[in-house]
């Protein structure tokens, strides 16, 4: 019979082999997967995983992706870790993201088409506002009304697609366009435009902001009193009250700085590669940035790798679809397979297999 | 236009029907999480019930042979969730979403074949005499038999965790899984069983969507109605009763602004799309903040992973 | 060393399309394709893809189509178009409005390569063809046939967002429905989706409920449909003949048509004669059929439709012929006077005689 032994630290060593080994494991589900679609499963794989970055074909225009796509989802998955930790399960960073979008939107299309610095520092803020205030629903009816974050944070995601959907064909709405629906075109107004820092690296404005926010969270929950307060929250509610630890603060906390982190992203986003405010504008970056976030096993580096490995499956799926006509269901089997395969080995990580026989007394009761 | 010319009748027993689906599925996941289990993949599992009950019942020719296969899906990939979180110890939030992906994933490739394909009509019972009552008729007497089902099991999983000693033993593993394991209770055994249950109503509430809703198979026919049913089971504070009145709220309000547009009011539409969840969060305030003493708090032990220690 | 190699890319493709054509012959021309939902639908995304393979059928080995699926709109599409173009494609069909952007976008870093964006109207570069299908020929037809097939006067419609293209079908059919009709009504609701099942089956629901006997739709699947038959009120099918879903009570459907102008565009391209258009074809060029007409539609009726369906097809009758007012009463098109495309594509009001209001 195989036990299962909690180690007395966890095992770095199988920290950093278990994303590999499940790379691999992926790759040969995936190889069966593909060849019973009837794809050959070399180039299948190769094309998603190699590709991407090496490809003399496509390896520098897919490189940068990599950052473009990752970035948001980096971002935003900081942002939620710090709330998870805690136990403060925000579920609703995909409305946060779409309300901070708009509202930056809204400012930048208020000044259009006036030039001036001022207006992309204001987009940011008001993205963040924006964000922020969205996650303050669920926040304030928790602290006040003991609601569950999850179940309003959750609801508020279909309110603010509906409020999405209002804007680009309602109150954002292009008057230059002739009646369609969507935005005026955001990525084309100099002064609010979130354009390549350095070109073709994929770097614009929301990757910078995603690297400090991964800054940020480090120095916060490793070196911050209130990261401190945060991690035993989250492993130690008794604990934490007795330490003085004020739940409702940290509740307000966790969520403000979630949804900040999210309607940031969904203003770098709206600015830079998404280029306007349309109906179907967001892409899910909320609910896959959970998914990042504990890759990443919550912490900030683990995140940046993890960011980075989902991305990677994304952009090479999509070579994949054209290339091989492989169906996009194809690329999400393929990447629920992958997460699957991650988590199941992360148990490796903290305990131990052991062989208990039968009439051997074992070593704690 | 008038208000009567909306019939309150109708209402309710088309809400009913709307309802279902997510009632099946945030009753399976109620049960779940009572066992202090958080399963995010709810959404996954009804979908691959959907396009495993439509295949089925479509290769057989008989929609309950569809049901039945929607029902055994359902459970296996619960079974894949249930490993990974109670052997593997590993996450439940991340486990549930990777589910939901798989599950998506899968249901189209499995369902690529079925497009176009019609499935086994399914009637509405009636009773007689009793169908043709003036009121209860259409609402209680002429429905389809998972409406029944989905009533029948809201009173029997609340007297199931109310009176039995096994809902004692779930409800107990939920609120703290250490200090069962100390009474002697098998927690993971308890927590997989619950899992699979889940899994199986959700596979059966996306069955429903396929084989008698619509009835047809598209990728993505689910359209979210696994995470409502999530946030169902929140708003009915873990209730079998509360869960009821929470998809029939909210399956109401869909219909009622539906009926509303088609009777000519006069409302901002575009903020009419959004009432079902609005209204649903209101309720939910209200409730909460009501409570004084009534436990409205989740699960003691809900998204915690279990090891027993030696 | 990273510019380097992309100058270097850039540079061999300027090399193969200064070729030309010659080129193009020795090797299968690439034509890619992206769709905004699955070729399963049943509705849009699939009449595309039925084209696509009709012509890659059509001109067997000398071309090579492909797709990629459920691609959002944004920069996964501009992504997904531009590494088409790193991999040789020649020719590249955006099947969604919400592609504009992006497909503009990748257009300026691909001049030599063709684009053509389905149902757009941003060409910001000579390398951004347009086209589109008069979709509201079809709604005068069947509006026509709903006029006169209706018992109770009242013909639901679902409609899903309140774009020009959806206002557009909502007023030819009214306008043609009450022309055959003076009684009809209309009764829109809105669902904000193009495809949801179990909320289109409600709509339909709520519709026949309020009295409809007639169901339209301007979403994507075919549960109204299912409610339709179940209910005994008439439908019709959208984007292509859905009449194994519900055989008693679908008359026709509107099914669009691509495959002329996918023939026609990729010839084009073979030829080296591709320009930049925009295009907007109708039952003229027989991008928009109908399905067969259901028995149950009396004699009379069919041939009235098809009667209609012929004028159209020779240009002797146009939906939009006035005198027609707005919804206000103020006059818009006057005695003989025929709408001009502008005007109907960015059609934001309701004609004269809808009820309700547009929202947003």
């Amino acid at each position: 019979m195989l036990r299962l032994e909690k180690r007395p630290s966890p095992s770095q060593a199988w920290n950093y082999a278990t994303p590999v080994l499940a790379v691999l494991l992926t790759m040969i589900a995936g190889g069966i997967l593909f060849a019973i679609l009837g794809k050959n499963p070399f180039e299948a794989i190769r094309l998603i995983f190699w590709d991407p970055l090496f490809s003399e074909q496509f390896g520098s225009y897919s490189r940068p992706q990599l950052l473009i796509k990752a970035g948001p989802l980096i971002l935003i998955a900081c942002g939620l870790a710090i709330g998870f930790r805690a136990g403060i399960w925000n579920i609703g960073a995909e409305g946060q993201y779409i309300v901070g979008a708009l509202c930056a939107a809204a400012v930048a299309l208020w000044f259009f088409p006036a030039e001036s610095v001022l207006v992309f520092p204001l987009m940011i803020v008001a993205g963040a506002l924006g964000g922020w205030a969205w996650a303050m629903i669920p926040a304030i009816l928790k602290t006040r009304f003991n609601t569950n974050e999850i179940l309003v944070s959750l609801l508020l995601v279909y309110v603010a697609e509906k409020l999405l959907a209002a804007a680009a064909t309602g109150f954002l709405r292009n008057p230059d366009g002739a009646g369609f629906p969507g935005s005026r075109n955001i990525n084309q107004y100099p002064s609010a435009a979130n354009l390549e820092l350095i070109p073709n690296t994929g770097l614009h404005w929301g990757g910078v902001a995603a690297f400090a926010a991964v800054l940020f969270t480090y120095v916060m929950l490793q070196r911050h009193i209130l990261g401190f307060h945060v991690r035993l929250a989250g492993q130690a509610p008794r604990a934490a009250r007795f330490a003085g630890v004020a739940p409702a603060r940290l509740v307000l906390i966790c969520l403000g700085l979630g949804g900040a982190f999210a309607g940031m992203a969904g203003m770098f986003e709206v600015a830079g590669p998404a280029r306007l405010i349309s109906i179907d504008f967001n892409a899910g970056y909320g609910f896959t940035a959970i998914i990042v976030a504990f890759l990443g096993r919550l912490h900030p580096v683990g995140i940046v790798l993890a960011g980075l490995l989902l991305a990677l499956t994304y952009i090479g799926g999509e070579l994949a679809q054209f290339m091989l006509s492989i169906p996009a269901a194809a690329i999400q089997v393929f990447q629920g397979m992958l997460l699957f395969f991650l988590l199941a080995l992360d148990v490796l990580s903290n305990y131990r297999i052991r062989l208990a026989l039968p009439g051997r007394t074992s070593e704690a009761k | 236009m008038d208000i009567g010319a909306i019939n309150p009748v109708f209402l309710i027993a088309s809400l009913m029907v709307a309802a279902t689906p997510i009632l099946l599925a945030a009753l399976g996941e109620l049960v779940v999480e009572k066992a202090g289990v958080l399963n995010l993949g709810v959404e996954g599992i009804m979908i691959m019930g959907a396009v495993t009950g439509f295949a089925a019942a479509v290769t057989t020719g008989n929609a309950w042979l569809g049901m039945l296969a929607a029902i055994g899906a359902g459970a296996l990939l619960a079974l894949v969730f249930a490993v990974l979180t109670q052997v593997l110890m590993a996450n439940q939030v991340a486990s549930g979403l990777a589910l939901t992906l798989f599950g998506l994933g899968l249901s189209a490739l499995v369902g690529q074949g079925f497009v176009g394909a019609t499935p086994p009509r399914t009637e509405k019972l009636t009773f007689g005499p009793l169908t043709d009552l003036p009121v209860v008729g259409p609402i209680l007497f002429n429905q389809d038999p998972l409406v029944y089902v989905s009533l029948a099991l809201v009173a029997g999983i609340w007297w199931w965790l109310k009176s039995t000693r096994g809902g004692r033993i779930l409800r107990a593993v939920g609120e703290n899984h250490d200090s069962a394991h100390a009474l002697g209770y098998k927690v993971r055994r308890v927590r997989i069983l619950a899992i699979l249950f889940g899994g199986a109503c959700a596979g059966l509430g996306g069955a429903y969507l396929s084989l008698i809703r619509v009835p047809q198979w598209t990728e993505g026919m689910t359209t979210g109605a696994g995470w409502i049913a999530l946030a169902l089971v929140v708003f009915a504070a873990w209730r079998p009763g509360r869960a009821l009145l929470g998809a029939y709220l909210f399956g109401g309000i869909m219909v009622l602004q539906l009926n509303l547009q088609a009777a000519g009011f006069r409302i901002p539409v575009e903020y009419l799309a959004m009432s079902p969840y609005i209204i649903t969060i209101l309720v939910l305030v209200l409730m909460s903040s009501n409570r004084g003493r009534t436990s409205l708090s989740a699960p003691g032990s809900l998204g915690r992973s279990f090891h027993a220690a030696g | 060393m990273k510019r380097r190699h992309l100058l270097a890319t850039s540079a061999a493709a300027l090399g193969l399309a200064s070729l030309g054509t010659v080129a193009r012959a020795q090797s299968p021309l690439k034509v890619g394709f992206i769709y905004i939902g699955p070729p399963g639908d049943f509705g849009w995304t699939y009449a595309h893809d039925q084209s696509r393979l009709a012509a890659q059928a059509h001109f067997g080995s000398a071309v090579e189509t492909f797709y990629v699926d459920n691609v959002p709109e944004g920069p996964d599409s501009e992504r997904v178009m531009t590494q088409m173009a790193l991999s040789g494609a020649s020719m590249i069909f955006a099947t969604s409005f919400g592609y504009g952007p992006a497909m503009n976008a990748t257009a300026a870093r691909f001049p030599d390569i063709a684009f053509e964006h389905a149902t757009g109207y941003l060409q910001e570069h000579p390398n951004v063809s347009l086209y589109n299908a008069r979709f509201y020929e079809g709604r005068a037809v069947i509006g026509t046939i709903a006029g006169r097939m209706t018992t109770s006067n009242k013909v639901g419609y679902i409609a899903s967002f309140p774009i020009p293209e959806v206002i557009m079908g909502i007023n030819s059919a009214y306008l043609h429905a009450k022309k055959v009709n003076p009684n009809v009504e209309f009764s829109v609701v809105w669902v904000y989706t193009w495809f949801d099942p179990a909320q289109e089956a409600a709509a339909a629901e709520a519709l026949i409920e309020q009295g409809c006997d007639i169901i339209m739709q301007h979403t994507d699947s075919t549960a109204p449909l299912t409610v339709c038959q179940q209910r005994g009120a008439l439908g019709f099918g959208q984007a292509s003949d859905m009449t194994q879903f519900a055989p008693d009570v679908h008359l026709t459907a509107i099914i669009d048509n691509w495959t002329p102008y996918y023939i026609k565009r990729i010839q084009e391209r073979l030829d080296g004669t591709w320009t930049a258009g925009n295009v907007w074809n109708g039952i003229a060029e027989d991008e928009v059929t109908f399905a067969p007409f259901n028995p149950r539609i009396p004699a009379e009726v069919q041939a009235e439709a098809t009667a209609m369906i012929e004028a159209i097809r020779t240009g002797a009758y146009h939906p939009f012929t006035g005198p027609i007012n707005r919804q206000d009463g103020t006059p818009w098109l006057a005695e003989g006077e025929v709408a001009d495309d502008g005007t109907l594509l960015g059609m934001n009001f309701y004609i004269e005689g809808v009820t309700g209001e547009i929202p947003g």
